[in-house]
């Protein structure tokens, strides 16, 4: 509870953020601090340097961006679940975020800290694969896109290069004729996801006509759920028909299952598709 | 006339400095020159101590000193053990305050920095060389009595530091001659206590008055002046022990504790003011933890439901040493409540205490008498499923009837007073029983798992007559004490030696004095937590402050309303036996016009201007009250549970108690209490458990593992009550700060298996995780 020395470096602007994490060996990204100061505090992270983002007013809020939405990093989970225009344009996030953690979490927590840190029972790291969305960070070698399925590369490891930093996500809309959910098995203490099921399903004259789905929490990165989506378009969404897809999931869960004193891997991968079969289900019946 | 506010609800004085942050609490405190002591704490559960050295941290930034086990062991006592049950072969190894050749759990304290900052005794802390030779260790009770199993003290076979035995009856012929009988083993898992305010200690030592002032987390500042001298050799009356505001215990703050001797010592070698406050990971390694027990219990009956006999052999973990309550815990407050609420002729129990590699197990809130009631009302409802009896209809069969002045029952107590049906019956028709059933029955058609759980319960409390106390082996006594003061413009304090921390007494006994002698309840202020400023008492735990120290508040008003009847009498110039009291004033009989308020005799005592030929000026008296018997609250609690077999999760939807705590001060305070209990209780049926694994490390060291009770996972909490006065209390009441602890686990649970049970599933461990459900639905579906 009592952190290792540091030094705190507050910065003005993304490139002097950059600079600062350049010059500063062993720096960390501070923004809403609720994932890195409990591990300071535990003493498993002790960074040399701080680099202070939470001041930078460009990396702050939620704005039209074509027919989809641009998230600055540092908007804070309860401000994405607050948002009309989120809601409008993109429930299923709006739906995860209000699933963050609690009121004090969301309220500092943002989403550019939640998606570094890459807890993988995390909810926005789910609906964002889900959803195909796109984040956008800035280095010394300058600005570059990462799909939002590629960004975590293994438990708490990310794309990110040396002295990059998240900026914003983009996020494409939900289209108006699809429905979409995101169901949450929280674990009883963290409130982390020990499962997530994200699904966007669309309906044209009565079958599915595209899908999308992602589980969270069961393996160390989010699991996007393409065995289903197959499996859901042309189907009638029928009961049988989103068993049936929830069924293929297994065959998508081919990474590094996680597990623990709370949950096996065997039961997070069933309770997988129970979750997924549920959110399907919900989505199905928002569709239209 | 006075509005009267005994038995009505008034808001607790004490919320608006607690939800405001306005409280001070020992961590707020801050003295002059004070430094501040961070401890070493062992990685291993269990190892020998080759060697430490402090070179390295002594010489870091800030460091004033660094102390090992055997700087300690030259200056401190043993941590003593307080309960010595008798005709137990009980064992009491050595406690060092620090380890000096042997840890024997995660956290065991292996040295000390003193520095100018927390920060840099943390750092220092580091620099601190240990070398350790690690041993196996062994975590399950019943484990560790087993031979070959790792042993943690070598004059302790097997682990085993008390085997204590209760009989009543002729329990091998109950069983014998048994029409049938049930049995089960039950885990009772480790529980963390979690009050919100971490533990914390500062020491200071004036060495040129011989003097040493304690401001402590404590529950029973008086038990720790005395076990603090006991330890550091200071005389008691040279202690001093303050407990400021004390944000919860839950029992866990009852034990004295290494970590106060520790700072204690620091302050004494160095003359400075020394501060010590737990982190919460620290909280979890080493504050006292509740339960672990591994209970093997069966239970007789005739073919119509009539319980004859019950059995149990019960291994209580006990941690790596005996905390200063625990080897009572499973033993007084457990076996002794073996017959429930039930009239069973025949009871017999083993309990091995047993030393394990986890932290050391001392009271939690129920202390002994959850794990009693969970075995007794488990086994009820396994003899009604074998006997294809409903639940309440075996429990009727075997009720105690209604009794108000003693019933004795085969395990020795005399239990006060009780009407156990009238709470059954009470909880019954509040749920809506039978149609609750006929919705349990629609419900399984359509393949839903509705479960209806009932537990009915009484429980031992207001401890307790001294003279017991000492019987069974309590190194104190257990009696209260108070004094009450009117001062000259008729405000009134109340100092009491009992140490509340959270249960309101700041207010119910301002109501008890506000009853007695009609002064304005806001006139009166309630003293605690400071052994300088309070008569001698023994403390807050056990449901004892109200029903113990409420009782020498009332003594000690009533001394006042005599006196000042005499004194009413001499001013009004009446005979003192012509002098009646109403609501505040005292007047001469037929003549009501003719008064003293309690606040005239207020000041006239405290002048003294005109007083009888030989009273003593002032109005003070103090009382000592030592209960003549326990008091022994019951009720019933009945859930309802429904269960998704797709996922093993489990929502509890309903939860009705009926608790009957005699006489209630503030109705307010008692349904917090059980509001507040009964979520204690269900958490560990539901979700929470200190998990060690093999090699005795805590895995659950967090709030993020430690799954805790929350508001949104329960339902609203139905309260009822009844009252039944103890016929023994000079105000009727019995005590409710455990009772929903107690009833509210057996409730819950047997409410699970009940929605299990058309599934095929009799019995899983607490607490009953989603995957544990999951699986055991399973296991049956693919058996069967």
């Amino acid at each position: 509870m009592y952190p290792a020395q540091t030094t705190y470096h507050r910065a003005g602007s993304v490139s002097e953020a950059v600079q600062l994490l350049s010059a500063n060996e062993g720096a960390k990204v501070l923004a809403g601090g609720h994932s890195l100061i409990p591990m300071m505090k535990l003493r498993l992270a002790a960074p040399a340097a701080l680099v202070d983002i939470g001041h930078i007013a460009a990396l702050k809020g939620i704005s039209a961006s074509g027919d989809g939405l641009s998230i600055g990093a540092l908007t804070t989970t309860g401000e994405i679940a607050a948002s009309d225009l989120v809601r409008e344009r993109a429930p299923l996030l709006a739906e995860a975020a209000a699933q963050v953690g609690d009121p004090a979490v969301r309220n500092r927590g943002t989403i550019g800290g939640n998606l570094s840190h890459g807890d993988p029972a995390s909810d926005p790291p789910t609906v964002l694969t889900a959803m195909g969305a796109t984040l956008n960070v800035t280095g010394p070698g300058g600005e570059r896109s990462i799909a939002a399925s590629d960004f975590p590369t293994g438990l708490l490891e990310n794309a990110l290069e040396e002295n990059e930093i998240l900026t914003s996500v983009s996020v494409p809309s939900v289209p108006s004729d699809a429905g979409s959910a995101y169901v949450k098995f929280p674990h009883p203490a963290s409130r982390y996801s020990v499962v997530g099921a994200a699904a966007i399903v669309a309906v044209e004259g009565g079958a599915c006509s595209s899908a999308r789905a992602a589980v969270g929490g069961v393996e160390t990165t989010p699991t996007r759920a393409s065995s289903v989506e197959a499996a859901l378009v042309g189907s009638d969404l029928s009961d049988g028909a989103l068993d049936a897809a929830a069924a293929a999931l297994e065959s998508d869960l081919t990474g590094d299952p996680m597990s623990d004193i709370f949950a096996s891997a065997e039961y997070r991968k069933a309770m997988a598709v129970v979750y997924l079969r549920r959110a399907l289900g919900i989505a199905a019946s928002r569709a239209g | 006339m006075t509005t009267r506010v005994f038995s009505s609800g008034i808001r607790r004085r004490e919320d608006p400095r607690l939800i405001t942050g306005r409280a001070s609490y020992t961590d707020d405190i801050k003295l002059p020159e004070m430094a501040h002591a961070a401890i070493l704490r062992s990685p291993y559960a269990h190892a020998a101590i080759k060697s430490v050295g402090t070179s390295g941290a002594a010489s870091q930034p800030g460091v004033i000193a660094v102390y090992t086990g055997a700087d300690t062991a030259k200056a401190l006592n043993a941590i003593p053990c307080a309960w010595l049950i008798p005709n137990s072969d009980l064992k009491t190894p050595a406690h060092p305050a620090i380890a000096a050749d042997k840890v024997r759990y995660v956290g065991d304290a292996v040295a000390v920095v003193v520095a100018e900052t927390r920060y840099q005794a943390e750092d220092a802390l580091e620099h601190i060389a240990v070398d350790y030779e690690p041993m196996d260790a062994v975590v399950s009770p019943k484990g560790a009595a087993q031979d070959g199993a790792p042993q943690l003290h070598d004059d302790v076979p097997n682990n085993i530091a008390f085997t204590w035995a209760m009989a009543g009856g002729d329990t091998d012929a109950a069983f014998s001659e048994a029409d049938v009988t049930v049995s089960d083993t039950i885990t009772l898992q480790r529980l963390i206590a979690n009050p919100m305010e971490p533990r914390s200690a500062i020491a200071q030592w004036v060495a040129a008055t011989g003097e040493l002032t304690l401001w402590n987390t404590s529950q029973n500042p008086h038990i720790a002046r005395f076990l603090t001298s006991v330890v550091t050799g200071v005389p008691e009356h040279k202690v001093r022990v303050i407990a400021p505001e004390v944000g919860g215990g839950f029992g866990s703050k009852i034990p004295y504790y290494p970590d106060e001797a520790i700072t204690a010592f620091c302050s004494m070698q160095l003359g400075r003011p020394v501060k010590w406050t737990e982190t919460r990971s620290e909280n979890y390694q080493i504050t006292t933890q509740g339960r672990d027990h591994v209970e093997e219990v069966e239970m007789a009956a005739t073919s119509d439901g009539k319980i004859t006999g019950l059995r149990t052999t019960v291994y209580a973990g006990l941690g790596g040493y005996l905390s200063t309550a625990s080897p009572g815990v499973p033993t007084i407050l457990h076996g002794l409540m073996y017959s429930g609420v039930y009239d069973i002729p025949n009871i017999s129990g083993t309990v091995y205490g047993v030393f394990n590699n986890g932290a050391p197990v001392d009271a939690y809130r129920g202390a002994g008498r959850p794990e009693a009631t969970t075995l007794i009302e488990r086994l009820v409802d396994l003899l009604a499923a074998r006997l294809g009896m409903d639940p309440v209809d075996v429990r009727r069969k075997n009720l105690i009837p209604k009794f108000e002045n003693g019933h004795d029952v085969a395990t020795g107590l005399t239990y006060d007073s009780g009407d156990y049906e009238a709470t059954l019956d009470a909880c019954l028709n509040a749920a809506g029983y039978a149609s609750l059933r006929a919705e349990q029955e629609r419900a399984r058609q359509e393949g839903r798992c509705i479960g209806i759980g009932v537990s009915t319960y009484v429980e031992i409390c207001g401890l307790g007559p001294s003279q017991v106390a000492g019987a069974v082996g309590f190194q104190g006594g257990l009696w209260e004490s108070a004094i009450v003061r009117f001062h000259p413009t008729g405000k009134v304090n109340v100092m009491i030696g009992s140490s509340p921390h959270g249960q309101g007494e700041e207010t119910t006994f301002a109501q008890i004095v506000a009853e007695e002698v009609g002064v304005d309840v806001d006139d009166v202020e309630v003293i605690h937590g400071d052994t300088d400023l309070t008569p001698m008492g023994w403390g807050t735990y056990g449901s004892r402050t109200t029903a113990v120290s409420g009782a020498a508040v009332a003594l000690a008003t009533r001394k006042i309303k005599e006196k000042s009847k005499a004194l009413a009498a001499h001013l009004l110039e009446a005979a003192t036996e012509d002098i009646e009291y109403a609501d505040g004033r005292f007047f001469v009989r037929g003549s009501p016009d003719q008064h003293k308020t309690i606040q005239d005799i207020a000041l006239m005592a405290n002048v003294a201007w005109n007083m009888p030929e030989g009273m003593e000026p002032g109005l003070e008296a103090s009382a000592f009250y030592d209960p003549p018997n326990f008091t022994f609250p019951f009720g019933t609690h009945l859930a309802v549970v429904e269960v998704d077999p797709a996922t093993g999760q489990i929502d509890l939807q309903r939860y009705i108690a009926v608790d009957d705590c005699g006489v209630q001060i503030n109705p307010m305070i008692v349904e917090g209490q059980v509001h507040g209990g009964v979520a204690q209780g269900v958490g560990p049926v539901l979700w929470e458990g200190a998990v060690y694994d093999d090699d005795g490390q805590l895995l659950t060291g967090t709030m993020q593992d430690y799954a805790l009770p929350r508001a949104d996972r329960l339902p609203d909490i139905e309260v009822l009550s009844n009252t039944t006065p103890s016929p023994h209390h000079p105000l009727g009441v019995k005590g409710v700060g455990e009772a929903g602890t107690i009833a509210s686990t057996p409730a819950v649970y047997n409410a699970v298996m009940d929605a299990l049970r058309p599934l095929g599933v009799n019995r899983i461990d607490m607490p009953l995780t989603p995957e544990k459900v999951w699986r055991a639905v399973r296991a049956d579906q693919n058996g069967g």
